[in-house]
């Protein structure tokens, strides 16, 4: 005999109810990948004073960042950027409307005209005020406006604490002075505000120098406590265990610091001395290289280990290649199109839009669609 | 497992800690060390992982062994994988942000491979039941859960010995209890070898298998609980209790004294009831006091009043409101509702008046007391005082003197010990002779000496018509020292009544002589040592 057992299309299962230790799908970017991209963006619009493509690529990164930023304090910081970027755009442009440099060209509207004394270097203010002094003053401060923007992405998009855990060994030491100095500040805060109340417990009746030891004298005494204390914690739980100077190779400093000067050198060729840029970026590249191994070779002396290291996976390598490929096309059309990456000051002209643009911005803004969404609790 | 052979310690300029100590602690046992305040025991268990003298400086002489490894040639981090510390203060030495990072944190300075470390994590997080905060943040837990984290932390590089400085004095009665069964799951159920010092005696006594008292001539004796604790000159209840019974024996725990009790057929008459003295006149009243920050609400509108000559204690757990009471009460933190001081026939809101005038209406010597202090001597600070509150010159020093606290007057404030500290901040505070006292969390670190002195210098206060409020963990200080008792819970008040009713009628609040004798409403020894027919 048969039962006649009732079928469902699929099994039902219910989801496990969620709690507050429940791991959630998603996964945040590793933050080097984002710093990456994000100064590859710099160094891109640093290359141009074109103002469309300066728009398009602080667009993509805005873009970007509202797309994948987690609900961290930090994420929020890109704001503060954009003020500050703002803030850039109006002093220079007050400075050139006062000072002035430029006076040639169409002229929109004249300010009156103020002839400082000689002593003052007999610098005049005021004066008439040209479109293209406008013009270039705009796009010029924005290029720095957009790096500030890219580097505000950065710190809005990358965890500040898992960078720091993830530099190589040979700054570890520095990576733990730097994550306990951002524990400190918000410490100080807190007992300045403990202290400042209790005051008002004792009448709080002093004034002036008196009331500035009465605060400052127990937050520091406070701030030597706490960093007595928390140095004990770390030495008995092992801090500093696995250093041992054997393990490094011999001239390993002195490796190094060859390796940076020859960074140095590259850069200022690179930058400074045209027509010699086979030199320069044969002197960067090798420095760059033996930095890397020095830092290889001087992190043996410690033998720490991660736990639970952020992943370095596919769409870390998207990112970063991201922000290669930003430069590379930047470089690319700064070299063909040295007139629509930099345009002539005068005439004032619209600037011109090349197509490898177009597809720079874009490419700058692939990361918002190829990275992995960050969990839902930490959005 | 641990060996002080022959070990002496001393800082310059100061008789030694320790002189020529020997004992041997053997391995598994849970050992509670125990002495009055300033006796050395932070010192003696810094010795054990070297962090003294290493560390700390000083000089030791002698030998400290702990499992063969001698802390003559070890580092603190070279014994990290023998011996857990964990400090008085868990939050100060948490070096991460996060509870998993933290407990990853020792094993990744060992140079353990990733894969180990997982799953020590993992094993750790079930040993000390904290698996749900595992990504919590290291500053949103409460005192229970960060010291069972701190635990947990050193639990991880798998030590052997686990060394505790006051792992439950801050903690509300429950958490104490979290913190108190876990420790005791690791010694019963993993083997490890606890030492832990304790002020609050009572809590852990009853899980100790020995105890090391420091008497404070630079000696230490360690031996089974029983027999240090018949003679040692810290005394919980249950060892006063059977001092003035006569016992043959220490009871260690409710339990015991309770059996010893009813074989011996001890018989208490119940208490007499207090003669109903006529309360005092209203010195303080609160209607409708509501103290929120941001949209967390801490005290919900609270209404009640207090009457002069009357010590409240101000219970409930971590959390509770009763420090933000406090502080509202004071004036010192915005809030809504009314409050009224009155004093003789005009009342005022200390919200509403200068800063030097709520503090002669209110005076409030909060939990960190050291934040009232900044000058170089207790000379200087006694004289700053005077000055704040215009009174004759050497009043502070004067009340200083009553309050029986003999200072060296060029001693620095930062040197003086938890209890002559409180004792400096409650004389500046009673300099400017207010109606309404205020003490948060006073016994912290006050050993029970300590404690009956700070007893009778409220008795005394209320005695004089001055109205004390005192927010205290502590059931069995509340239930000596105080007369009436509110319990604050979530923001509001959960009961109020007299000590007697409050304290016997919940196991959690209970002192352990109410809990002895119940269901008699007994609360002190003497009061026991009364009744006894």
């Amino acid at each position: 005999m048969t039962r006649q057992v009732a079928r469902v299309e699929r099994p039902i299962v219910e989801a496990p109810a969620p709690t507050s230790h429940t791991r959630l799908v998603g996964r945040t970017t590793h933050p080097w990948g984002w710093w990456g991209w994000a100064l590859g963006a710099a160094v891109a619009v640093s290359l141009t004073r074109n103002l469309l493509l300066l728009t398009l690529v602080v667009a993509a990164v805005v873009w970007v960042v509202l797309a994948r930023r987690t609900a961290a304090p930090w994420a929020r910081s890109v704001g503060a950027y954009f003020t500050l970027a703002l803030m850039v755009i109006g002093v220079r442009m007050f400075f050139q409307l006062t000072v002035g440099g430029l006076r040639e060209g169409t002229v929109l509207f004249t300010l009156p005209e103020v002839q400082l004394p000689a002593w003052a270097a007999g610098i005049s203010l005021g004066g008439p005020v040209t479109l293209e002094a406008v013009l270039f003053t705009i796009s010029d401060a924005g290029r720095l406006a957009a790096m500030l923007i890219c580097v505000g992405a950065a710190n809005a998009l990358a965890n500040p604490r898992r960078a720091l855990r993830a530099v190589p060994p040979a700054l570890y030491e520095l990576s733990v002075a730097v994550v306990i100095a951002l524990s400190v500040a918000p410490q100080l805060i807190e007992s300045g505000v403990r202290v400042r109340r209790a005051r008002r417990l004792r009448g709080g009746a002093s004034r002036g120098w008196r009331a500035v030891t009465a605060v400052v004298i127990p937050v520091f005494e406070d701030a030597i406590d706490r960093s007595l204390l928390l140095a004990a914690g770390m030495e008995s739980r092992g801090y500093g265990r696995t250093h041992d100077q054997r393990r490094v190779g011999r001239g390993t400093s002195v490796m190094l610091m060859g390796a940076l000067m020859c960074v140095t050198l590259g850069t200022f060729i690179l930058l400074g001395v045209p027509g010699s840029g086979r030199w320069g970026a044969l002197a960067l590249g090798g420095g760059v290289v033996a930095t890397v191994v020095g830092l290889r070779r001087s992190g043996r002396r410690l033998a720490v280990t991660r736990y639970r290291p952020d992943p370095w996976g596919w769409p870390e390598a998207v990112v970063l290649g991201c922000g290669a490929t930003a430069i590379a096309i930047a470089g690319w059309l700064a070299h063909t199109q040295p007139n629509a990456m930099l345009p002539p000051i005068s005439p004032a002209a619209w600037p011109t839009l090349h197509p490898a643009m177009i597809v720079l911005a874009l490419v700058v803004a692939i990361p918002a669609v190829a990275t992995p969404l960050p969990p839902r609790d930490e959005r | 497992m641990i060996r002080f052979d022959d070990v002496t310690i001393s800082y310059p300029d100061s008789p030694p800690v320790l002189s020529h100590a020997s004992f041997i602690i053997p391995d598994g046992d849970l050992v509670v060390v125990v002495g009055r305040t300033g006796t050395g025991k932070s010192t003696l268990l810094g010795a054990i992982n070297g962090l003294v003298p290493h560390f700390t400086g000083g000089t030791l002489s002698g030998d400290v062994v702990v499992n063969g490894r001698s802390t003559r040639d070890h580092r603190p981090r070279d014994l990290a994988d023998v011996v857990g510390y964990v400090g008085q203060n868990p939050l100060a030495g948490f070096v991460t942000d996060r509870v998993e990072d933290e407990i990853a944190y020792g094993m990744e300075q060992l140079g353990l491979p990733p894969v180990t470390m997982r799953k020590r994590v993992e094993e750790t997080l079930d040993l000390m039941n904290i698996a749900d905060l595992r990504r919590r943040p290291l500053l949103d837990l409460s005192g229970g859960q960060q010291q069972r984290v701190a635990i947990a932390a050193v639990l991880a590089a798998q030590p052997r010995v686990l060394v505790l400085d006051e792992p439950t004095s801050a903690l509300d009665p429950t958490a104490a209890q979290d913190v108190l069964a876990a420790i005791t799951t690791l010694v019963h159920d993993v083997g490890l070898t606890v030492v832990l010092a304790e002020h609050r005696l009572e809590r852990v006594m009853q899980a100790a298998d020995q105890v090391l008292w420091l008497p404070g001539d630079g000696s230490a004796e360690l031996g089974p609980a029983r027999e240090v604790l018949a003679r040692a000159d810290v005394t919980p209840p249950l060892v006063e209790l059977s001092r003035t019974f006569g016992w043959p024996q220490v009871p260690l725990s409710v339990r015991e004294a309770r059996r010893h009790v009813t074989t011996e057929g001890i018989v208490l008459d119940p208490p007499h009831p207090e003669p109903t003295r006529e309360r005092g006149r209203t010195a303080l009243q609160i209607e409708k006091l509501g103290v929120r920050y941001g949209d967390v609400l801490a005290v919900n509108d609270v209404t009640c009043d207090f009457a002069s000559g009357e010590i409240t204690a101000l219970m409930g757990r971590n959390g509770a409101g009763k420090s933000s009471l406090m502080w509202a009460l004071q004036g010192a933190t915005a809030s809504s509702g009314t409050i009224s001081v009155t004093t003789g026939s005009t009342s005022e809101d200390p919200r509403e008046v200068t800063a030097g005038r709520a503090r002669q209406l209110v005076s409030l010597v909060p939990q960190s007391a050291a934040d009232l202090l900044y000058l170089h001597t207790v000379e200087g600070e006694c004289a700053q005082s005077d000055r704040e509150t215009e009174s004759s010159g050497g009043t502070t020093a004067a009340i200083l003197t009553r309050l029986g606290a003999d200072l060296d007057p060029q001693r620095h404030p930062r040197d003086l010990s938890e209890g002559q500290r409180l004792a400096l901040v409650l004389a500046i505070q009673l300099a400017a002779s207010p109606g309404v006292v205020l003490l948060d969390e006073p016994t912290r670190g006050l050993d029970y000496a300590m404690k009956a002195a700070l007893r009778t210098i409220l008795t005394e206060l209320a005695a004089s018509g001055t109205c004390v409020i005192v927010s205290t963990h502590d059931v069995e200080f509340a239930a000596q020292a105080t007369t009436r008792t509110v319990v604050l819970a979530d923001g509001d008040i959960v009961a109020d009544g007299t000590t007697r009713e409050v304290c016997t009628s919940s196991p959690a609040f209970a002192p352990q002589v109410a809990k002895i004798f119940h269901p008699l409403p007994v609360l002190t020894v003497a009061e026991a040592a009364r009744g006894l027919r």
